[in-house]
């Protein structure tokens, strides 16, 4: 018997085969030339340009876009790479809206910003095909260590490669790309993208993966630290915050991040089940990416719930705007207190909420929403740290406290969690590791 | 990367790409940024005499021609040479100079047009370590009412007799700047050659009046009521510019006289093109002025990437490569036959080329039902004017019959070279060969 979207429970295979292939297609898809000459041509080539103070990692946008309007797209994507060695990632996941396309003039102008995120994609994917660009300077005979094969432990690795350092990253996961290989949403990065770009930004050499190796399990810092001249920790956020509401642990609930990440590492769509009923609890981007994501499978019904104002969400209005074209309600102030199911989930009860001088409050009326699936994706947090390192709030501190180690990415605080700001940290402590190696 | 160093008549910078002599020049602290900003070379702008400096207008300088999205496409000015005292500009030259040695500077001189007066502009200048002078005959407003700039550029005679002045009084590189407000570019700079300058240097600005008010019923740019022709750059001028360089490196007079091109150079392609049609090096102004000093970047870039691309290491592999191909037009291929063709997958259906074929070509493109626009070869004269007029870079492109095709158009089978001059439709055709 074939599944339906109507088709109670947690179940594959619930669209015919062409809709998965239609559903996780590409997002938004490469331009052409044409599209790109249009496209670059609406840049003014501001002075100073808020676009560059917009980016966390400062690509000189108005240049690599007067690069591809002059025809010269390789050339483009060095003065993109420069910057961001992940430059063809950040151009498909950048919230764009929220950073340089809101800064453009042109949106300022006419609502209508220069399409830097796509413009991004153009050259870093034209110029992809050929060699990797970069060498690396002459061997200095120094060893580091970088832990997290994320956006952050790599760019790390590359720039010290590209300083003449020999790496060795060490990754938990089975395969390297961090966020980027199990922490994004399928349609955005198609044709195994994540992996190819690791590929391409290996090809640079003097970098070693070391998959399936976790700090603190199979490795310790201070081993780390004894072994090489420096280490860098790029851990990402290992930890999930919990709802902390009754009935957490009934089957049918599940981290969002873990949907999303055994959603990338399945090709075949049609065999990953998905309720007929999926609530999400969040209001990030990654609420978005699995609300979105379950509806692509075919979920029925899809309700993103979040404790706050809609205002309050960090999934940008586009994301918004993204999940509630895809059919996904987004319900806001309220705030989960209990999950029912006797022996399976059926339902989650939220009680509404006001949010006043005093914070988040709740109104003490209540409803329910029909679930055979939840996700949470209420943030994560980090996951068991070795001793000595300093901490800021919740996070590693950038200065970490501890000689000849640096952090970076998700790990460390100051900072949005992205895959750009990831970068830009791995690269700034790729630059100070190799000052403070070279003295 | 390809090594954009160039060796010009002696003077050496990192990359071909000079700031013309203009406002952007003007004075020490713009020259900095420039350096700073990556351009191989700078020529100060225009220095008088001694005395009292020149004075400018104190209303609008400039007018502008713009494109779509007001894109800058042409802009005038009616300002004057240097207005600053010349002992201040002497002490920043040698003082830019002094810090910055790998770039070259040219100092731009306008003088009166009296032997002293270049004798003594020259001694003043022997000491500020510049590279060398440019002599500028071309400014077209202002300076050329007063029997200077364009007022000796249009004087072949006057030109050597400068430039001779010049050669004798001076030990620097001299290149003379030429003005295009004359009927033929190649006698200004066959009189230059004459009197012994190194190189010459094109074009200066072009005469013109960008705008009417209509309420005014003024020329822009307006003072109080009034208007000046000012001198035209900016991309819409480099047509005529590039013309006028591959006249001077192709003209059996000239030939092998360097040339400092200058026009409308916007991007490395610009600057490419210059050079392919023989100039050493260019120099920029109105695309810095629109765009700042850092489109030089993009310049650097792109050229490195084109020459990388081509194989050439050096600038000097790229000067001159298009000259051999500008011929006259009874030289060209009467038997190259070409019919444009439409790609029905790129073609957005906007109908500008069947309009432009259709009212005022050869009604050689059908409309067929759907929008669909086709070329009939039967009459297509492979005119161009389909291609230039799309919308869509490469979605019409002129394709050339092969050697032994019939061109339904004519009837005629597609044979070897013939150019004019052995056309039986020529009464002076000679027989051929």
């Amino acid at each position: 018997m074939t599944n339906s979207q109507l088709t109670p429970g947690i179940v594959p295979g619930r669209l015919p085969a062409e809709s998965y292939v239609r559903n996780f297609s590409d997002h938004a898809p490469p331009l052409d030339r044409h599209e790109a000459q249009v496209a670059a041509d609406r840049c003014y080539f501001c002075h100073d340009a808020p676009c560059i103070t917009a980016c966390p990692t400062s690509i000189d946008i108005p240049l690599f876009i007067r690069q591809i309007a002059t025809g010269t797209p390789d050339a483009a994507a060095r003065t993109i790479w420069d910057q961001n060695i992940l430059g063809g990632m950040c151009a498909r996941v950048c919230p764009t809206e929220t950073l340089c396309e809101q800064a453009c003039v042109r949106e300022t102008a006419e609502g209508k910003p220069v399409e830097i995120g796509r413009l991004q994609r153009f050259a870093t994917d034209h110029a992809m095909a050929g060699p990797h660009p970069y060498s690396r300077a002459s061997l200095t005979g120094k060893r580091v260590a970088v832990v997290g094969a994320g956006p952050a432990g790599l760019a790390c690795a590359h720039r010290l490669a590209m300083r003449g350092h020999d790496v060795v990253v060490l990754e938990r996961r089975e395969k390297p790309g961090g966020l980027n290989e199990y922490g994004i949403a399928s349609y955005k990065a198609v044709g195994d993208f994540a992996q190819a770009e690791v590929d391409w930004l290996l090809a640079i050499g003097g970098i070693e993966i070391r998959s399936g190796v976790e700090l603190g399990r199979d490795v310790t810092l201070e081993a780390l630290r004894a072994d090489y001249d420096a280490v860098f920790l790029g851990l990402g956020l290992a930890g999930v915050n919990a709802l902390n509401a009754a009935g957490e642990d009934l089957p049918g609930v599940q981290d969002a991040v873990d949907f999303i990440a055994g959603l990338r590492q399945q090709p075949d769509r049609a065999a990953i089940p998905v309720g007929r009923d999926v609530v999400v609890i969040g209001g990030g981007m990654t609420a978005v990416d699995a609300a979105v994501q379950a509806r692509l499978l075919g979920a029925e019904n899809v309700s993103i719930v979040y404790r706050r104002g809609q205002d309050r969400m960090s999934a940008s209005d586009y994301e918004q705007e993204h999940a509630q074209n895809a059919g996904v309600r987004i319900i806001c102030n309220a705030a989960p207190v209990a999950i029912h199911g006797n022996g399976a989930l059926r339902e989650v009860e939220f009680a509404y909420t006001v949010e006043g001088a005093g914070g988040l409050s709740q109104t003490g009326e209540t409803f329910r929403l029909k679930a055979d699936q939840l996700f949470k994706a209420i943030g994560q947090k980090l996951g068991a740290l070795p001793d000595g390192l300093s901490r800021d709030g919740s996070k590693i501190a950038a200065e970490t406290g501890l000689a000849g180690v640096w952090a970076g990415g998700d790990c460390t605080g100051g900072g949005e969690d992205l895959t750009v700001t990831a970068v830009a940290q791995g690269r700034d402590a790729a630059e100070a590791i190799h000052a403070s190696l070279m003295g | 990367m390809a090594n954009l160093t160039t060796d010009f008549i002696g003077i050496k910078s990192p990359n071909p790409f000079w700031l013309a002599s203009a406002p952007p020049t003007d004075k020490e602290y713009n020259v900095r940024r420039a350096f700073e900003a990556g351009w191989g070379g700078v020529v100060w702008k225009t220095l008088g005499s001694e005395g009292p400096p020149v004075v400018n207008v104190n209303g609008p300088r400039y007018g502008a021609v713009w494109g779509a999205d007001r894109r800058l496409l042409g802009l005038n000015n009616i300002e004057l040479i240097t207005d600053r005292p010349l002992e201040v500009n002497l002490r920043e030259i040698k003082q830019v100079k002094r810090d910055w040695p790998d770039r070259a500077l040219v100092i731009s001189l306008m003088v009166p047009c009296d032997e002293e007066s270049w004798k003594d502009i020259l001694a003043r200048i022997e000491d500020t370590g510049a590279d060398g002078v440019e002599l500028n005959f071309g400014c077209p407003h202002g300076m050329s009412e007063r029997g200077m700039g364009a007022a000796v550029g249009q004087v072949p005679e006057y030109i050597e007799m400068v430039t001779r002045w010049v050669k004798q009084y001076s030990r620097m590189p001299c290149i003379v700047k030429l003005t295009p407000n004359i009927a033929d570019i190649r006698k200004p700079a066959e009189a230059a050659k004459s009197g012994g300058a190194d190189a010459v240097s094109l074009i200066n600005t072009i005469n013109s009046i960008t705008a009417v008010n209509l309420d005014t019923f003024s020329p822009e740019p307006m003072i109080d009521g009034k208007g000046a022709h000012g001198g035209y750059c900016g991309p819409a001028v480099k047509p005529i510019a590039l013309n006028m360089v591959a006249e001077i490196a192709r003209s059996a007079e000239t030939r092998g006289l360097p040339i400092s091109g200058i026009g409308g150079v916007t991007t490395w392609r610009d600057a490419a093109e210059f050079m392919a049609l023989g100039a050493g090096n260019v120099q920029v102004c109105t695309a810095a002025m629109t765009y700042g000093f850092k489109v030089v970047q993009e310049m650097i870039s792109g050229l490195s990437q084109y020459m990388d691309e081509k194989g050439m290491t050096s600038t000097a592999d790229l000067v001159g490569r298009a000259v051999p191909n500008v011929t006259d037009w009874q030289f060209l291929n009467l038997n190259y036959v070409a019919k444009a063709k439409i790609d029905q997958d790129a073609c957005i259906k906007c109908g500008r080329c069947y309009a432009a074929c259709e009212d005022t070509s050869h009604q050689a493109i059908w409309m067929h039902p759907g929008r669909v626009f086709e070329v009939n070869d039967a009459e297509c004269v492979a005119c161009n004017l389909c291609v230039n007029v799309c919308p869509v870079e490469n979605c019409i492109t002129m394709e050339p019959m092969a050697k032994g095709a019939t061109d339904p158009r004519t009837g005629q089978v597609v044979s070897d070279y013939a150019n004019w001059t052995t056309h039986p439709n020529n009464p002076m055709a000679k027989a051929a060969e």
